[in-house]
């Protein structure tokens, strides 16, 4: 099966007509068969050999897939054991310390399964397990797409479609966490009973909505159950074959580099390398969660006991994803509930509780659009960006993420205040500060490293690398040898579009007459400064040229060529290197 | 949009005349090949590897089912983690034997050479879409719906109409009885006996020292039609503080008995148990969002997201010395809703 260095390309044998072995016209009799009901042909004609770039950010996004379907096997082996009910009964299973305790069959079949069905508290522990992770790899396989730019033109659908799945992603997440009716969820479920009462004028009507009557009623397992099982993996499922559909149609973007452009993709196909390739990671997704699943525990429901509305333990956190929003929660003073009239809007619920993951959530679904607003570019981008050249972008994502990792922070205050002894109301106030001053000095920092880099690239560009090889000239004068970049170098620190602010017609034509939709276009313009103004762009060949032609950087008059300048320098003191112009000297500009 | 346009001349204009504006593609650079492509010992190493690591796996899926089979999960925490442990390391190794073979197998067997595909633009034609639209205009003519209004506005009505059949029912339905008023009210009542929670034990005011905490609830409550739901409103703490620290409203004195109080457990926050008391502090703190609550003054704020105090649940005591209910408590408790105060 193995192909030895022999069989490259080129010399692949001539396919022959009959196949020679009973396996391989069995495939050929069921090839012919399936392409004669389907015309599938096409389809692995067209599939078969498409290629893909490679890179490892490219993996974040197949780790949400594969933990994905490891969640679907361990379900639907859970759901052969779990009942959904919330009807009451007296536990007389294994586990002695909960003998005889008043349960729901839900948390009851929870403890069955973790203690009587062998190999059920391993799938449970699978389960879990990779829904964290789920929740990890859709979150930084997010971060790279923005980072790079990956959302642009003509993918900003496809990024919706990703913000929804994550969205949904995080529904299975809650939905699942409260279905084994403990302590723990039923408490996470009371402040969601919380939360949607404080909606004005519908609040508790959505209350009753949720819970079929009052917290915590007979009916809300079996509903979430519906929701967990059947009503959100089954759009997740369609999204991602959408989200995955898209990825094909566009072709997957790639890197800069040489060779890397708009028009091409530079890759491997995907049968053999990424059959196997990704196959393979398959295994290993599936393998370190199985690996979690076995050595690390994870919700032991049998410690909290069955849900009572009365009991709740110190420290209790959701699960990671949910942390900002309890963090935002406990953050907001609670001065800001106001009674209006004989209305009450509990502004200390509904801004942590909806304003702030509605402004979290929206602003980065629309990112796309108001980022191609702001720049009003129609091209379409299959080269992604480097960072450090979209300051702007860069700084905003890093800046929402710092808010992010304050509320995460505030959602575990109180372990932070026992492990750390400080006091929790000086944690409280330090993160309430900290939610407005952290994002801002993320930002400022962050694009001003982005433009450092950019700068740094630039004075590499014109100026090449130092070589710490000092010279010292007749003169008496030192000189630091600084080596010239190769083409594939340079090309990786030029190849990107500048992207400049929008420029709008002047507000008065030139009889003086102003022109209507003046404003808009100023408002726009101005967004497109926001985004555009501060920028390093790349170097142009002229610049190469004038930076090399005053003499100040190096040039070796007599070299021939960059390969073998780096040889001279790398081989130690060439006696080439004497010859160099030292009356300028090397400066940094 | 014509008024905006990009700005296209370039920023720096250098001294170099004649050359171009940006540097060009110089192309893929060579490709470098690996020590397997030259050494066919190597190569056959990798291969080797690949074998051995598919052996690892089929040497897993043996192990779970030995493990299957051989370890019982049995009575208590030990023997479940043993099993537990046992059976994922084993699919641990089934699974990343596999896993680990197949990416080697990709990376130092397959060919690794990069191809190149040109991609295209992924609008269709200008004649594709021209054709499409004349698709479509030939059947809305077919359809005759641009000559016949009432048509389309009988075929949108019935549409939007239609989804009410399942709307109204399930709406109607899903929130049982829509009684939204009972948030309201509890099991309290006058007369009506405090006790341990979950015992059921009636308490005697004797009982209450100073410093401690009592977690009660409303005398016959497994007998309420959902208990569950009665106790997620009824739950109270109780506790007795020395009567020089109680500052109490002028409207409360006779609310407490002899230094008791007793307040309800949920937070008027989002509804948590309040659970950790301080003594010292007389402070009440909820674990979930660490409102802190002044059980000395009222149960006030003193710290937190909640805005209110915790209601508090006049009481006193019966013939017997039991501490009972004056009467529920005299405004809604846990979280604040739009129409609380009505």
């Amino acid at each position: 099966m193995t192909a030895t260095p022999t069989s490259r390309p080129g010399t692949r044998a001539p396919a022959p007509m009959v196949p020679p072995t009973r396996a391989a016209r069995a495939a050929a009799g069921t090839a012919d068969y399936l392409d004669q009901r389907t015309g599938i042909g096409l389809a692995v004609k067209g599939l078969a050999r498409k290629l893909f770039p490679e890179h490892w950010s490219f993996m974040l996004g197949e780790i949400a897939l594969y933990s994905f379907i490891t969640l679907l096997l361990s379900g639907v082996f859970l759901t052969m054991f779990f009942v959904p009910s919330m009807n009451e009964v007296h536990y007389t299973g294994p586990w002695t310390a909960l003998q005889g305790t008043q349960m729901s069959e839900a948390y009851a079949s929870t403890l069955r399964l973790s203690f009587e069905v062998r190999g059920g508290l391993l799938m449970r522990q699978i389960h879990h397990w990779a829904a964290l992770i789920f929740m990890a790899a859709i979150i930084t396989h997010m971060m790279r797409v923005f980072f790079t730019g990956a959302f642009r033109k003509p993918r900003e659908i496809n990024w919706v479609i990703g913000f929804t799945l994550m969205v949904l992603g995080l529904a299975a997440g809650f939905s699942g966490y409260s279905l084994p009716d403990d302590v723990l969820s039923g408490n996470g479920l009371r402040i969601t009973d919380g939360l949607m009462r404080g909606i004005p004028i519908i609040g508790t009507y959505a209350s009753y909505f949720l819970f079929g009557g009052e917290f915590p009623g007979q009916d809300l397992i079996p509903r979430l159950f519906t929701v967990h099982v059947l009503l959100v993996p089954g759009l997740i499922l369609a999204l991602v074959g959408l989200h995955l559909a898209f990825v094909f149609l566009h072709k997957h973007t790639q890197f800069p580099g040489s060779g890397r452009s708009n028009t091409n993709v530079v890759g491997f196909p995907l049968f053999p390398v990424y059959v196997a390739k990704a196959g393979g990671f398959f295994f290993v997704v599936f393998g370190v969660i199985a690996l979690m699943a076995g050595t690390m525990q994870i919700n032991p429901v049998w410690n909290y006991g069955p849900y009572d509305p009365s009991p709740v333990s110190a420290g209790s956190q959701p699960d990671w994803y949910m942390l900002f929003l309890d963090g935002a929660l406990r953050l907001m003073p609670g001065q800001v509930e106001w009674v209006i009239g004989t209305f009450t809007v509990p502004l200390n619920v509904l801004i942590p509780g909806m304003v702030v993951p509605g402004v979290l959530l929206g602003g980065l679904a629309l990112y796309p659009f108001i980022e191609a607003y702001a720049s009003g570019d129609r091209r379409e981008h299959h080269v992604l960006d480097r960072p450090r050249n979209v300051p702007f972008r860069t700084a905003v994502g890093v800046s929402v993420l710092t808010a992010f990792l304050v509320l995460v922070l505030a959602g575990s205050n109180d372990l932070v205040a026992t492990r750390f002894h400080l006091s929790i109301n000086s944690i409280t106030w330090v993160l309430r500060f900290a939610l407005f001053v952290a994002p801002a000095i993320a930002f400022v920092l962050t694009k001003r490293i982005c433009l450092a880099l950019a700068r740094r690239d630039r004075e590499i560009v014109l100026h090449g690398h130092e070589s710490a090889r000092i010279v010292r000239f007749a003169s008496g004068e030192y000189l630091e040898v600084h080596t010239p970049l190769d083409e594939h170098e340079r090309w990786i620190r030029v190849q990107h579009d500048p992207v400049r602010p929008l420029e709008i017609a002047p507000a008065e034509d030139s009889r003086g007459v102003r022109r209507r939709g003046y404003a808009k276009d100023r408002r726009r313009q101005r967004l497109s400064r926001l985004f555009f103004e501060d920028r390093v762009e790349p170097v142009t060949p002229a610049e190469l040229a004038a930076a090399q032609s005053h003499g100040a950087h190096d040039e070796l008059p007599t070299s021939p060529g960059p390969d073998q300048l780096t040889g001279a320098v790398t081989g130690g003191d060439s006696p080439r290197t004497l010859g160099l112009d030292g009356a300028t000297g090397a400066r940094e500009r | 949009m014509t008024s905006i346009e990009k700005h296209q001349s370039p920023v720096h204009t250098g001294t170099g005349e004649g050359l171009p504006e940006r540097f060009d593609d110089p192309g893929l650079p060579p490709h470098e090949p690996r020590r397997g492509d030259l050494d066919p010992a190597a190569d056959k190493t990798s291969e080797r590897i690949v074998l051995a690591l598919f052996g690892l796996s089929t040497l897993g899926t043996i192990g779970f089912l030995v493990a299957y089979f051989a370890l019982p999960t049995g009575q208590d925490a030990a023997t479940i983690q043993r099993s537990n442990m046992a059976l994922g390391l084993a699919l641990a190794c089934a699974l990343l034997g596999i896993g680990a073979a197949a990416i080697h197998w990709a990376k130092s067997i397959m060919n690794n050479h990069e191809r190149v595909e040109d991609r295209h633009s992924v609008a269709s034609s200008p004649e594709v879409r021209e054709a499409a639209v004349a698709n479509l205009v030939a059947g809305a003519q077919d359809s005759g719906i641009s000559r016949r209004g009432l048509l389309k506005s009988a075929l949108v009505g019935s549409l939007a109409l239609f989804p009410l059949t399942i709307v109204v029912p399930l709406v109607g339905e899903v929130g049982e009885n829509w009684d939204v008023a009972s948030f309201k009210r509890t099991l309290w009542r006058k007369g009506l006996r405090l006790t341990t929670d979950p015992s059921g034990r009636p308490i005697k005011a004797a009982d209450v020292t100073v410093g401690s905490i009592w977690h009660v609830i409303p005398e016959g409550l497994e007998e309420a039609p959902h208990p569950l739901d009665e106790k997620a409103k009824a739950v109270v703490i109780v506790m007795r503080l020395d009567q020089a620290d109680l500052v109490e409203a002028p409207e409360r004195r006779d609310w407490s008995h002899e230094g008791i109080v007793a307040y309800s457990k949920i937070c008027t926050h989002v509804g948590c148990p309040v659970a950790l008391y301080e003594k010292d502090s007389h402070h009440l703190l909820c674990p979930c969002h660490q409102s802190t609550f002044d059980v000395a003054d009222g149960c006030r704020v003193v710290f937190g997201p909640a805005k209110r105090p915790l209601p508090q649940l006049p009481i006193t005591v019966d013939d017997e010395g039991y501490l009972v209910a004056q009467s529920d408590f005299t405004e809604p408790i846990g979280p604040s809703f739009w129409d609380r105060l009505r």
